[in-house]
């Protein structure tokens, strides 16, 4: 299988300096997805920046894994109002001179 | 560069305790945190300050230097030459920027430089989890309507980088396109960062663009509008010849199927063109236009 788009996740462990069970929280309320390939653990690139976020969020503002998925459904709501705004702006420049 | 009032900025009082100044800095830092306040520099700006406020008021020398001399900056480092303030490395390159595209501008005020160097205090809490993958950078792109019409190539520089890329045709104003990997570089073999390119559509044509239709208003003397005829008019990508219906009404529109804009990422496929039409009437008319006018208005009035 082709795994250059994953992260070992024990690399990512070293380099955060956290513990694995912390991304087994991640994986299990749903904030990441960790893949298996032959007894490794790893979590695929695109994952990185959400990871990157949890882990500001986690100890720059002390909030815990529950309170950072309420921040994420909330983000994402105010991410789909903002590509409504956007929508109905350009809609508006219909009506500008 | 003027004097900041780091108490005002976290808004406690300059009595506060140790245990106020920190409330005061999680709150504001709650608040303004970039991760939260995505696409919002005003947010970003704020959170810089909060955070030099907190860097100077929780540490009780960098307080006292700021109490005793805050106000007189300009004359600090002559009033007072100790140096023991400032950090052992006094080049931020030890601090790794995070990876959020929000934290680009991490720089101290020129005014906390004056007062207290560039160096960056042991207080900072937290924020030293070098991030893995690299920067994102963000940049934004203005260009025209007729040239988001069609596919094309565009080379733009960032960070004194030539980075060549495809815009497809159809792409909306405001739209962001991510190029992966364009960003900044990764620690120790981690990936780089991407590229975010905001597209600023100008348009100054006199199409009006909504989704992929696109809208505009066509001029039609009267006597074309009664009788019907044909009418040649200018499309996006050309001219079509319309056929005018006899007693058209001002305001009537009609819709060119697949005359609009290029579908984002459909090749092929093209939203409509809606033509309005304004009737206009004759002016300066001459004694028998006005006569053959009378003739025709008593011919309605029966």
């Amino acid at each position: 299988m082709n795994t250059s788009k994953l992260i070992r996740l024990e690399e990512l462990c070293t380099h955060y300096r956290i513990k694995i069970s912390f991304f087994n929280n991640l994986d299990e309320i749903g904030l990441i997805e960790i893949k298996t390939i032959e007894q490794t653990l790893y979590i695929h690139r695109d994952n990185l920046n959400t990871v990157e976020k949890i882990l500001r969020l986690h100890h720059e503002l002390n909030v815990n894994i529950e309170g950072i998925d309420v921040i994420f459904n909330l983000l994402q709501m105010l991410e789909q109002k903002e590509n409504e705004l956007n929508k109905l702006k350009n809609r508006l420049r219909i009506y500008e001179n | 560069m003027e004097f900041i009032d780091y108490y005002k900025i976290l808004g406690i009082q300059k009595n506060a305790t140790e245990d106020e100044i920190k409330k005061a800095y999680r709150k504001a830092a709650r608040k303004y945190h970039p991760d939260l306040n995505p696409n919002d520099n005003a947010a970003v700006q704020k959170f810089k300050e909060v955070n030099e406020a907190n860097e100077v008021l929780s540490n009780a020398a960098n307080r006292k230097k700021y109490d005793k001399y805050g106000k007189d900056w300009k004359h600090a480092d002559e009033l007072d030459k100790q140096q023991q303030y400032r950090q052992q490395d006094q080049s931020r390159g030890g601090y790794q920027q995070s990876a959020g595209n929000n934290f680009q501008d991490e720089d101290f005020s020129s005014y906390f430089e004056s007062m207290f160097g560039g160096a960056r205090g042991s207080t900072k809490s937290g924020r030293g989890n070098a991030s893995y993958k690299g920067q994102d950078y963000s940049a934004e792109l203005q260009i025209d309507i007729k040239e988001a019409y069609t596919t094309h190539k565009r080379t733009i520089t960032v960070n004194g980088k030539n980075i060549r890329f495809t815009i497809p045709a159809g792409i909306k104003n405001e739209q962001v396109l991510r190029l992966v990997g364009y960003g900044g570089e990764g620690s120790n073999g981690a990936p780089k960062g991407d590229l975010l390119i905001k597209f600023i559509i100008e348009n100054n044509t006199k199409f009006k663009l909504d989704n992929d239709n696109l809208y505009t208003t066509i001029d039609l003397d009267i006597y074309k509008a009664i009788l019907g005829g044909t009418l040649k008019i200018d499309t996006f990508d050309g001219s079509v010849t319309l056929k005018i219906k006899p007693e058209t009404q001002n305001g009537t529109k009609v819709k060119l199927k697949g005359k609009g804009f290029p579908v984002y990422k459909k090749e092929g496929q093209f939203g409509d063109l809606y033509i309005t039409y304004n009737l206009t009437l004759p002016t300066n008319l001459t004694e028998k236009e006005i006569a053959l006018f009378t003739e025709l208005s008593k011919l309605r009035a029966i």
